[in-house]
């Protein structure tokens, strides 16, 4: 009989733990953790937008870019996994400047004005600008005109307020199981839709759960009855979602 | 069937090639064919046919020729000797079959050695205007599948890869990414429940460009041919082509293809009589330029909207349904069998240094010979422009040359005498990509090109991530206000300000290159934006006090 030994090179590719940098600080990590998500246990904080722990990751708002020592790219931090010996840099002059002028965008893309919103002072949109310290816009606005879909009996959508960040679509889809919301349309004629391209109220699927309504991170998605800033999301249940698809 | 079984078809097939003492070959791609070749071709034959010759003259319609200006063109070998005649019409059909046994016709004839012709140097589209592409059976007579039943028979699969390495091919697709690193990582990846793919990007989306769609129509075995030997060098079993649906002859063409590839074993279940296993299916794209993305393209495959993802992974190693996959574009494959076949030393002495091979453009624009040309790497730009081109029409200069489509960019004449390879053209600000090549000439305005080509990327943009969806319409919208005279020297430095944004955060490469054409058109054009601002006169003046600077390369 023989017994088996453990050797380093027959573990080599059973090694699960590797140790990086993140911003001149050395910490460890599990080698599928993303490094937004190593990050977050380090304390050290990445802005994201479209991110929400739970759902699969996208990628796709571009807020949390962050540079790799050595590669003259950006990677998104919350689908990038880490390797041993990376070094990644979360904040830079040239991050900043990136972050910032990619928030204005979408200030600029649609109806913004925080004055005459639902969510006026709890929306993450407008925490996030100020986080980033955007005092004002630089760029010329579109304000392409859209309309307010409000057929649902509960609830209310306004594109005006739509960063397309896909939360809606993912948690209805990946939590929910409904699969409700779509994207619609190309490039800046992108439009949130539900089912195919009906009115919200006359969904089929919706179950009303409003699961889509607490995680939208601006007043896109609310409540109907509320009045300027009367909006409150109720984030509770968003803590649970990764256990919640887990349970799936 | 057998490698013999296929030795003996080639050669019966090269006996009644050789009986006959003319043939005929009338172009039907296309370019001709949309002027309708393909009665001229009926025509021919019934006039033969009326004359008593039909048992010495082969009419047979074959795929592109190159010269789609000249169009429609015939082509017709007798007894080593042979004469090209261009625009050919329903009413030349007589003359031409009298002249088979006579003198050539002057007016229609296109003589072969005009440098058109004669600069060209042919290994993907060898075949093209040759073969007639509905057969199985005139592919197999040029030595189609021999290299598959090669590889198969003499190589194992890390011979083929390292076969594609040395060659020192890299991808046609745009990127230049080299094949047989490719090939090697997807051969080395393991498979996910026995699964590995081949896709074929033949979504072939940038404006003006019909390299790939002319190879399908034209030689669609040789691309099948490419794909099986990549499927048994990576160990795929499965593969799929991803044509846009734009293209309907090209399609039609591909599916004869397939079946009479299965029909004869050469695709399928245990093809040539060995252990290996290849299938394929054609998958339509519905016309997203995004769509030629690769993880767009198994996006949409898989069944889900057509839009990018994140990248690592590759989809090397994460391609369709999460299996390893093998993408390359069809000019790619369409290398591959000639490689295999005549061994990785010949194909590595065409080129330059970095850059082996020959490389395929579709020259449109202010140029003299529109159409296909394939040339070695290397070649200069003003042998392509002034010889095989022909120069400018009208007594016109040169201006510039747009290459790599919506993500390239335009080279001024001062570049003239650069060669033709991935890094010098890089250099000079655009990128070789596909291979298109739009000629301009003193009339065309730059900012209106940079314009042009920032409309089509702000319609094309998934719009996904935010910069490039915003971005580009942004930026597109700053290129108008420019355009219309209504512009300032703020708005031109928020232009730029918006391409680096775009260029370093978009996800995907449409994003990241977007910004390309007004990047270079800049870089060389400057004051042509400059005299359209509005409080332009100053840069101008102080651009003027150091001109030539640029200007002097
Ligand atoms: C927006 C965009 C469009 C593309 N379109 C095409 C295309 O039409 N055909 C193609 O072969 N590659 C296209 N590509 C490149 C592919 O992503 C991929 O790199 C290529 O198919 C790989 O093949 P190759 O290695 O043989 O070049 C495109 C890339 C981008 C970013
Ligand atoms: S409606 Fe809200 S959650 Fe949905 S995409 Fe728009 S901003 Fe995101
Ligand atoms: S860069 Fe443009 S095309 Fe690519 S993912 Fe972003 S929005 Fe879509």
């Amino acid at each position: 009989m023989t017994t088996m030994t453990a050797s380093p090179s027959s573990a080599a590719h059973d090694i699960q733990v590797v140790t990086l940098k993140i911003d001149d600080q050395e910490v460890s990590a599990s080698r599928n953790q993303t490094i937004l998500q190593v990050a977050a246990e380090n304390q050290i904080e990445i802005p994201t937008l479209c991110f929400m722990p739970g759902l699969k990751p996208m990628g796709s708002c571009r807020i949390c870019l962050v540079e790799l020592a050595g590669s003259p790219r950006l990677f998104a931090a919350c689908v990038t996994r880490v390797s041993e010996g990376m070094t990644v840099i979360t904040d830079s002059p040239r991050l900043r400047k990136y972050r910032k002028q990619i928030v204005e965008l979408l200030f600029v893309e649609r109806n913004h004005v925080c004055s005459v919103c639902v969510s006026n002072g709890r929306c993450e949109l407008q925490a996030l600008a100020v986080k980033l310290g955007i005092t004002h816009i630089t760029q010329p606005y579109r304000y392409d005109k859209m309309v307010v879909d409000s057929s649902h009996d509960l609830f209310r959508l306004d594109h005006n307020r739509c960063v397309l960040c896909t939360r809606c679509v993912r948690v209805c889809d990946q939590i929910e199981g409904a699969h409700v919301w779509d994207v619609a349309g190309r490039g800046i004629d992108c439009r949130i839709t539900a089912d195919l391209n009906l009115p919200w109220g006359d969904s089929d699927v919706c179950t009303s759960c409003g699961k889509c309504v607490h995680i939208c991170p601006t007043g896109a998605l609310t409540e109907k009855g509320t009045a300027v800033a009367e909006m409150r999301k109720q984030p509770d249940f968003l803590p649970y979602l990764t256990i919640m698809r887990e349970n799936h | 069937m057998t490698p013999e079984e296929l030795g003996k078809l080639a050669a019966k097939e090269q006996k009644a090639r050789s009986a006959c003492k003319h043939r005929v070959n009338v172009c039907c791609a296309a370019g001709c064919a949309s002027m309708n070749s393909d009665k001229i071709k009926d025509d021919l034959q019934s006039a033969i046919k009326e004359k008593g010759i039909a048992d010495q003259v082969q009419v047979r319609s074959v795929g592109c020729m190159g010269l789609c200006a000249a169009g429609p063109l015939v082509s017709i070998e007798s007894e080593g000797k042979s004469v090209m005649y261009k625009g050919v019409t329903d009413g030349d059909v007589s003359e031409v079959v009298e002249s088979l046994e006579g003198k050539p016709i002057e007016r229609l004839n296109l003589p072969t050695d005009m440098p058109f012709f004669a600069r060209q140097e042919k290994i993907v589209l060898e075949n093209c205007g040759v073969i007639d592409p509905e057969r199985i059976e005139d592919y197999i007579a040029v030595g189609g599948y021999a290299a598959l039943i090669k590889a198969l028979t003499e190589m194992t699969p890390a011979g083929v890869v390292g076969e594609i390495t040395r060659s020192g091919l890299r991808g046609r697709g745009g990127a230049g990414y080299p094949t047989g690193l490719k090939w090697g990582t997807v051969a080395k990846s393991p498979a996910r429940e026995g699964r590995k793919y081949i896709v074929c990007n033949a979504d072939e989306g940038d404006p003006g460009a019909f390299m790939d769609r002319s190879v399908l129509e034209s030689d669609p075995h040789r691309v099948l041919e490419g794909m099986a030997i990549a499927a048994y060098a990576v160990g795929a079993t499965h593969g799929f082509l991803y044509v846009r649906a734009e293209y309907p002859l090209a399609i039609k063409r591909l599916k004869r293809a397939i079946s009479q590839a299965q029909k004869i074993g050469v695709l399928g279940a245990n093809i040539l009589s060995t252990t290996f296993s290849f299938n394929l299916e054609i998958r339509l794209g519905a016309g997203a330029f995004v769509c030629g993305e690769e993880t767009a393209l198994i996006a949409s495959i898989e069944g889900n909207r057509g839009q990018p993802r994140p990248r690592p992974p590759y989809p090397a190693e994460f391609g369709l349904w999460g299996c390893p996959t093998l993408i390359n574009n069809v000019e790619t494959f369409a290398n591959i069998a000639p490689i295999v076949d005549r061994g990785f030393r010949w194909f590595a002495s065409i080129g330059t240094d970095k850059s082996k091979g020959t490389k395929v453009f579709a020259l449109a624009g202010k140029i003299e010979n529109t159409g296909l040309v394939e040339v070695p790497m290397g070649i200069k730009l003003r042998d392509i422009i002034e010889d095989i081109g022909g120069g400018i029409p009208d007594g016109g200069k040169f201006k510039a040359v747009q290459t790599g489509g919506p993500s390239g960019g335009c080279i001024p004449k001062q570049y003239m005498d650069m060669p033709i390879d991935y890094e010098s053209v890089k250099e000079a600000g655009s990128i070789m990509g596909s291979g298109g090549m739009i000629v301009m000439d003193e009339s065309s305005s730059m900012v209106d090109v940079a314009k042009y080509f920032m409309e089509f990327c702000k319609s094309e943009s998934c719009g996904k991530c935010v910069p490039c969806r915003v971005g580009t319409a942004q930026m597109y919208d700053l290129l108008e206000k420019i355009h219309k005279g209504e512009g300032a020297s703020d708005d031109l430095a928020m232009l730029e300000s918006l391409c680096e944004l775009v260029s370093q955060t978009s996800l995907c490469g449409l994003g990241q290159t977007a910004p390309n054409p007004v990047l270079s058109t800049l870089r060389y054009f400057r004051h042509e934006y400059l005299e359209l601002l509005r409080d332009g006169q100053k840069e101008l003046a102080a651009a003027g006090a150091d001109k030539g600077k640029d200007g002097a390369v």
